[in-house]
């Protein structure tokens, strides 16, 4: 956990004071709703279909217990008693009153916390490897630059008025849980032959209507001229970026329009002009950066817990939690544990107030103090004795928060969609909790093994569906509510854009849709292949054919 | 003639404006000027002969770097907000003052609205024809409401890092 200092909070209070001011002078008539709207936009603040919706940022998806408690508190006292996550790592609440966000942004600042830039065309919160400082395969802590890169954005004067909304995403391991393909800049931290640290520079990837999967432009930027390199890619974009079209208007279109060479080029050579001492951080600041991140004070341990290894054989919940949701740490003794926000009919990445507030004790208690949000929507406790485990499990049982699904089928990926969203076409939860129901079985769920479904509302993709291993988009047809499937797609390391299976399904075919493609696969399967692996050597007809004959018989 | 607010010394005064705007249809008159990019490349030489200050306009697609033989010969760059929503004007000010070395004013014209003071004093304007109607006070408030910044830009403020180490 990043430590604020002095200097962080006091600009976290000037903040939340200008935002006071503008609310008051909006509440008083003052400022229309038109001139409002940029003002708010760029606090996090929302007018959705029912009410305002604050979406708070949660920096690279790290959180400690206070933290945690005090949005728990939140979404008792403001909203209507829990809260949502997103696939940017952030939570968001959906039944919030304009006249008490001011005091929203107060609470949240005793805290660190605020919702500056998780809206409007500017640098939106930096997403990261929700395992970091966790797991053994990284090669560095990506969070010391994702924080980095937070401070350098945060309120930045030359990059606030982008052409359209702009998101880093941060790995330094080579299973990629932070979809750094699919954002419009993805750095990867590593270590070249020579051992220097540095990143491979991604830009131009993302979703929405025109899917990419992003080029790298750079294959070793030294880690020490981060920041010159981004303000050089940052300033292209601001300059050249297409102003005409909204939806013409993120990197990835310039990046396509130019090709990803002269892009990069073009990057290069404002780059050169950029004076580098200006520009780059000091090595002395990346150090204090890296010593504000509270050292995790590790107990050296056993690799082998025998009170774990015990409970699980008389546990089979235990045991299946195990296999699902407990992840290798890099610290012998301790494990990475995957808090599932998924359970069979649960709205996917909801937590209540009470579920937050155990997550928050169980992280103090068991996790270091440490708690994370993941872009899949779950939480995470990442620094968990194997010998804490029995009791972990079961505190989560209690309170619904142990379903042991972690990337199966019922682990949805959904955004709100039009139960919430003004943008939507369609429902996505109501979707995501009928296909869940029919995974509800876990043997089955787990005999089907890593499926990945990820449902978006409208074409904007919030729900990341073309890099779902089965996408759903929710399409408008003559008023009613209609579901595009497309197969293949992935947002991790080995990233792919999904194929549009066939015709949109209505509402009530989807789930039944899902599991024709789930019986289709287990049919081909070969060995213990994903149905990602499958449908890579397969293809898209065997899977078009039973959707579409069962269709035509039903 | 809109009103002009002009920065001196981290406070906003309003100010006399002895320019006058000249669009490309027009005859160029006596006195100050400020005139289009494409004008200035056709007509400059002519213009600065004339014992008089000269101002170029830059709009938001055009390129700073165009000018940056004639800066030291220039009074006033204004530069060009066609909507405030339209970020460029930000880069333009910032490359006049850092990377070309403009040592005149640099004068923020369009749709130029007090919540945007912060950023554009960062970037290194130091004039200001606000559309909201917006007063000095105003002004100075809006662009001193945070004491501290994260990053450096083509104002003096120490970025926080440096505030740090200090
Ligand atoms: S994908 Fe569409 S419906 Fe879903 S949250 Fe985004 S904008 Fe709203």
């Amino acid at each position: 956990m990043y430590r604020y200092d002095a200097l962080d909070r006091e600009f976290l209070t000037d903040r939340s004071n200008e935002f006071r001011h503008q609310v008051a002078r909006r509440l008083s008539g003052e400022l229309t709703e038109d001139q409002f709207k940029p003002l708010r936009l760029m606090n996090g603040l929302y007018l959705q279909l029912h009410a305002y919706m604050l979406r708070v940022a949660v920096p690279y998806g790290s959180l400690n217990a206070r933290q945690v408690r005090r949005l728990a508190w939140i979404a008792r006292t403001y909203d209507k008693g829990y809260g949502h996550m997103t696939t940017r790592q952030n939570i968001q609440f959906h039944w919030i009153k304009l006249r008490d966000v001011p005091d929203i942004l107060d609470a949240l600042a005793e805290v660190d916390l605020h919702a500056m830039q998780t809206s409007g065309n500017c640098i939106r919160n930096v997403t990261a490897d929700p395992y970091a400082g966790a797991t053994a395969e990284e090669v560095d802590d990506p969070r010391v630059w994702s924080e980095a890169i937070r401070q350098w954005s945060t309120l930045h004067p030359e990059f606030s008025y982008l052409p359209r909304k702009f998101k880093f995403a941060v790995t330094a391991a080579k299973t990629d849980r932070a979809a750094v393909k699919v954002h419009d800049v993805g750095l990867i931290l590593h270590r070249a032959p020579d051992g220097a640290l540095g990143f491979e520079v991604i830009v131009g990837g993302g979703q929405g209507r025109t899917p990419y999967v992003g080029p790298t432009i750079k294959q070793h930027l030294p880690a020490s001229r981060l920041m010159s390199y981004l303000e050089a890619v940052l300033r292209v974009y601001n300059r050249h970026g297409r102003r005409d079209n909204i939806y013409k208007a993120r990197i990835k279109i310039l990046v396509a329009a130019l090709g990803a060479e002269e892009f990069a080029r073009q990057v290069e050579a404002e780059w050169a002009q950029i004076d580098s001492p200006s520009a780059d951080l000091p090595d002395t600041e990346l150090a204090r950066i890296r010593a504000a991140f509270t050292p995790m004070a590790f107990e050296t341990l056993p690799a082998r817990s025998e009170t774990f290894e015990l409970a699980k054989g008389v546990s089979s919940s235990l045991a299946r939690f195990a296999r699902n949701n407990v992840k290798p740490h890099k610290q012998p003794g301790y494990a990475i544990v995957e808090v599932s926000l998924k359970a069979i009919g649960q709205t996917p990445g909801d937590a209540t107030a009470d579920q937050m507030d155990l997550i928050a004790d169980l992280a103090e208690r068991y996790s270091l103090d440490d708690v994370r949000v993941t872009h899949a929507q779950n939480l995470v406790l990442p620094h968990v004795k194997l010998d804490d485990l029995p009791a972990v499990h079961a505190a989560l049982a209690q309170a619904g928060l142990a379903t042991a699904n972690i990337d199966l089928a019922s682990d949805i990926i959904a955004c709100p969609g039009l139960d919430y969203c003004a943008l939507a076409n369609a429902r996505a939860i109501p979707i995501a909790q009928d296909i869940a129901a029919k995974f509800a079985d876990p043997d089955h769920a787990e005999r089907v093994g890593e499926l990945k479904i990820k449902i978006s509302g409208c074409i904007n993709a919030c729900g990341h569906h073309h890099v779902g291993h089965i996408g759903i988009l929710g399409v408008d047809k003559k008023g009613e509510e209609f579901y595009q499937l497309s197969l293949g797609g992935s947002g991790a390391e080995d990233a792919s854009l999904g194929k549009i299976l066939g015709p949109a399904l209505p509402a009530d075919k989807v789930a039944d849709a899902i599991d024709t493609l789930v019986e289709a696969y287990l049919k081909v399967r070969d060995g213990d292949e994903r149905f990602l692996d499958t449908y890579r050597r397969v293809g898209l007809e065997p899977f078009k054919e039973a959707v579409y004959a069962h269709a035509d018989q039903a | 003639m809109p009103t002009l607010i002009r920065l001196e010394n981290g406070q906003a005064r309003w100010a006399e404006n002895s320019f006058v705007s000249v669009v490309d249809e027009d005859a160029v008159p006596a006195g100050d000027v400020i005139v289009s990019l494409k004008r200035f490349l056709a007509e400059g030489e002519a213009l600065l002969t004339n014992s008089r200050r000269v101002g170029v306009r830059i709009e938001a697609d055009e390129a700073v770097e165009d000018l940056a033989y004639d800066l030291p010969r220039l009074a006033v760059v204004a530069v060009a907000f066609p909507k405030y929503r339209d970020g460029r004007a930000y880069s333009s000010a910032r490359l006049l003052r850092q990377r070309l070395g403009f040592k005149g004013e640099i004068r923020a014209v369009g749709d130029v609205l007090q919540e945007q003071a912060g950023f554009m004093v960062r970037c290194g304007f130091d004039a200001f024809e606000p559309a909201d109607g917006a007063t000095p006070e105003v002004w100075s408030k809006a662009a001193s409401r945070f004491r501290h910044v994260y990053q450096r830009g083509a104002d003096a403020r120490p970025p926080a890092y440096e505030e740090r180490g200090a």
